[in-house]
């Protein structure tokens, strides 16, 4: 679907040096990027501000023209071929419309259908599907204008299926959104994933919307790939520390010499215990018949480690 | 009071200092003003070679074609539309935290106005004098005590001006959408101010007419002092006169204003 | 061809929106028709102190004005709104144009189409109307066609010089202003004589930037006037034909600008 090799984007800035001498300075937004994304995948494609995310995403969907590097979609050279690609894939940029402002939303959707050029007839049918799946159904005939953000965001999203895309790109799509909007957008395209096969790929600041979409995340800075993989792997990798909570029937004494063990904190006076363990070293379901060995346990739970440390441990790397 | 003046004094050179940072577009003003001017001076050239060089009221070509580069030059500095600023804000409600700040909103917004005039008059105004003078048949003024009286004449025109385009603003209090009564006087304003052509080439009643508005105050009458044209005190006179009338209403008119968003909550 | 069809569907929808809100149309409707008014009112008082401008009656001169106010009128109302491409630049909108797949010139004409101009295009239409129906015009078949087709390519002048000059503002954002050097600065020389200006101003903006074919030649063919200047009586014919070149040479820079715009993507 998205095949990209040693993309490069570097911008050329003119800064005031003085009075009226300026020099010129070559920027690298984008130093080298490869990967590749298969149909049907998700991926959610993340990094700091600044790290080069746009500039991806506008060479992918053929804005912006690389200056070093391949990049195909969809079989497609996107800044040649620009056109025949918007007709294949659907974008969404969270801070820009590509609605009418003034006109109901259900007149905005016709519009790209003409634009589009989709046949009435797979158009009525997809769009009664995004209505009924994100609840549209109540302000179709409301003016953009007066739609709240996350009412609007449904439009969006419903204008950049409408022509049925292979691939979905989406750039910061929960952004200001509340946290019910949220939820039901990243629903909506989980199952639009499942159901319709269509390739996600998304950039975001809000981890969670990683966590509940995609199989595969891809870390950004200064330009360069930090990570790739799917989530789970990256945890093991990047944090391979998990958190055991066991709670007992009866207090008991802080457990030592277990292997590979660290006491995390101890509870109402040993009722509750909190582990670390390396999952390279030592399997949760072992550690749990080594401590009821010792005393009865009431319930255990895994605690896996945020998303957040995950990134934060990354970017550090 | 001195920390008082100290103040107004800082937002006018902030005023002055904001409005250097856009050279691109002052440039781009300024070659724009350039081009207007070239094509009025073969417009109006063109009437005086039609009238073998009568003169008319006391434009004769040399004056006409001076009249023209003041006019362009003054144009930037003088500023006869009225921007969006002022407006957008109230419109916004942004005016409250203006309001709520421990100044007159009036005198500070004149002041970064006069910092903008000030920093026009240096990188719009000159230049253009400086081209019609080098290039073109020039009316320089004869009596030195004209400099002094230009210079008072312009920085009253601004004053007549700001209070103009301040009151035009402040009916978005009231009217919520101002856009339409700014741009009407936005279209009328430049050509009843004489920038199109000489007040002087009107007929003699629409002349008339227009000595009873401020217009004449905002552009003419600068120009007509440079080449004295006219008597000069009463020309000053008239301009402080509407000065002062239009800062009063505007100020009445603001504190309506304020009254009216303290009560009604904007 | 097909996509001609969602252009106008594009239109269409840009217009509903703006009439929804009646008001502030209807007013700006009528401020553009005083605006055009503005500039037949100067000719009027220039006419108050001549009889001929340039060798031309006053005949001759509201034709130009009336001419050269319909193509402008025109073109600005289809192609006027390219202005606010550093606008379209700074807020994203333009990447929203890119990733549709449409032209993206075509796609900021129609989404941008502004039918309040035409109180421009009316005020200049009127005019026409009184000149034609109060002057003495040997009219032939061949005339009533360049009648029909002068404001047509007059306003594909227009809106080449519209294009030509904004595409300006990918390279610099601020130099906006520039840009109305051309457009309306073109539309302020076309309505009078280009006999009136000095030769390197003629050549440049009648000939290099092609002003002197929206009006000047098709008007001077209509009225049956020999040229002062001395041109071949089929230089009024030409006028579609130049509008064709300007359109391509416009095209041609605009597809440049596009490139550049993609190349940087500010």
């Amino acid at each position: 679907m998205i095949e990209v090799s040693e993309l490069g984007r570097t911008f050329t800035v003119t800064r005031k040096a003085g009075r009226f001498r300026r020099t010129r300075q070559d920027v690298v937004a984008v130093g080298g990027v490869s990967f590749e994304v298969r149909a049907g995948e998700t991926v959610g494609y993340i990094g700091p501000n600044g790290a080069g995310k746009s500039t991806t995403i506008k060479m992918l969907t053929g804005i912006l023209v690389p200056t070093a590097g391949r990049v195909r979609v969809c079989g497609l050279d996107p800044s040649r071929q620009r056109a025949e690609l918007a007709r294949r894939i659907g974008v969404v940029f969270g801070q820009r419309s590509q609605l009418w402002w003034d006109l109901p939303l259900r007149e905005s959707f016709d519009l790209l259908r003409h634009i589009f050029r989709v046949p009435a007839g797979d158009h009525a049918k997809r769009l009664q599907e995004c209505a009924e799946l994100l609840g549209l159904h109540e302000f179709l005939d409301t003016p953009v204008r007066q739609l709240s953000l996350g009412q609007r965001m449904r439009g969006e999203v419903t204008a950049a299926l409408l022509h049925g895309p292979e691939l979905l790109v989406l750039d910061e799509p929960t952004i200001g959104l509340d946290l019910d909007s949220k939820e039901r957008l990243r629903e909506f395209l989980s199952e639009l994933n499942t159901t319709r096969g269509t390739t996600l790929l998304l950039t975001t600041h809000d981890l969670d919307d990683i966590e509940r979409l995609c199989r595969r995340m891809m870390v950004i800075d200064r330009g360069r790939v930090l990570a790739d993989g799917p989530l789970a792997e990256l945890r093991d990798e990047v944090t391979p520390e998990r958190v055991l909570v066991v709670d007992f029937e009866r207090p008991c004494e802080e457990l030592t010499g277990l292997p590979g063990v660290q006491t995390v904190k101890v509870e109402g006076g040993g009722l509750r215990q909190q582990l670390s363990f390396r999952r390279d070293t030592v399997t949760a379901a072992t550690l749990i018949s080594m401590i009821s060995q010792r005393s009865p346990v009431h319930d255990v739970a895994v605690i896996e480690p945020d998303i957040d440390d995950v990134v934060r441990q990354l970017y550090r790397r | 009071m001195c920390a008082v003046i100290g103040c107004y004094l800082r937002i006018t050179l902030a005023g002055f200092h904001r409005y250097s940072t856009y050279r691109q577009a002052v440039l781009a003003g300024t070659a724009t003003n350039i081009v207007f001017g070239l094509i009025k001076v073969g417009i109006l050239s063109g009437v005086f070679l039609a009238r073998d060089g009568a003169s008319i009221g006391g434009y004769d070509l040399t004056t006409t074609i001076t009249y023209v580069w003041l006019g362009q030059g003054l144009l930037g500095v003088v500023d006869l539309w009225s921007e969006d600023d002022l407006a957008e804000r109230i419109r916004t409600g942004d005016i409250v935290v203006d309001l709520s700040r421990p100044w007159n909103l009036q005198t500070a917004l004149l002041c970064t106005d006069l910092g903008r005039a000030g920093y026009s008059a240096i990188a719009r105004f000159v230049p253009q004098l400086l081209l019609g003078a080098v290039f073109f048949p020039f009316r320089w003024p004869d009596d030195p005590m004209v400099a002094p009286a230009f210079v008072l004449s312009t920085a009253l025109a601004v004053l007549v001006s700001f209070n103009l385009r301040f009151l035009l603003g402040l009916t978005t209090f009231w009217l919520l959408d101002s856009r339409g009564v700014r741009s009407l006087y936005s279209i009328a304003a430049p050509t009843l101010a004489g920038l199109e052509i000489p007040l002087s080439f009107f007929p003699g009643w629409a002349q008339h007419a227009l000595s009873f508005t401020p217009f004449p105050s905002m552009l003419q009458f600068p120009i007509n002092v440079f080449v004295q044209d006219g008597p000069v005190l009463a020309m000053l006179a008239q301009q402080l006169l509407w000065a002062l009338l239009l800062a009063a209403t505007a100020r009445l008119v603001l504190a309506r204003a304020m009254h009216k968003v303290v009560v009604q909550g904007g | 061809m097909a996509d001609l069809a969602v252009y106008f569907r594009l239109a269409r929808a840009q217009v509903r929106g703006q009439l929804s809100y009646r008001g502030s149309f209807v007013m700006n409707c009528f401020g553009q028709a005083l605006a055009q008014g503005n500039d037949l009112l100067v000719i009027l008082v220039v006419f108050g102190r001549v009889a001929a401008l340039g060798g031309f009656d006053i005949t001759a001169v509201l034709l130009f004005y009336a001419l050269s106010g319909m193509s402008f009128g025109l073109a600005d109302m289809v192609v006027g709104s390219i202005e606010r491409l550093p606008t379209y630049v700074r807020t994203g909108a333009f990447d929203v144009v890119l990733m549709r797949p449409l032209a993206t010139l075509f796609q900021l004409f129609a989404g941008d189409f502004q039918l309040r101009r035409i109180g421009r295009v009316l005020t200049a239409f009127g005019t026409l109307v009184y000149v034609l129906s109060t002057t003495d015009i040997h009219w032939t078949p061949a005339k009533a066609l360049l009648l029909v087709l002068t404001p047509l390519a007059g306003a594909t002048i227009f809106a080449a010089i519209f294009v030509a000059a904004n595409s300006v503002s990918f390279w610099f954002v601020d130099s906006r202003e520039l840009a109305n050097a051309v457009t309306y600065g073109g539309s302020y020389l076309t309505s009078y004589p280009i006999t009136v200006y000095v030769g390197w101003l003629r050549t440049l903006m009648a000939y290099i930037v092609p002003g002197a074919f929206v009006a000047y030649y098709p008007g001077l063919t209509l009225l049956d006037r020999a040229d002062p200047l001395g041109g071949p009586s089929w230089l009024g014919w030409l006028d579609t034909p130049v509008a064709a070149l300007a359109a391509l040479v416009a095209g041609l820079i605009w597809r440049t600008a596009v490139r550049h715009y993609r190349g940087t993507g500010s």
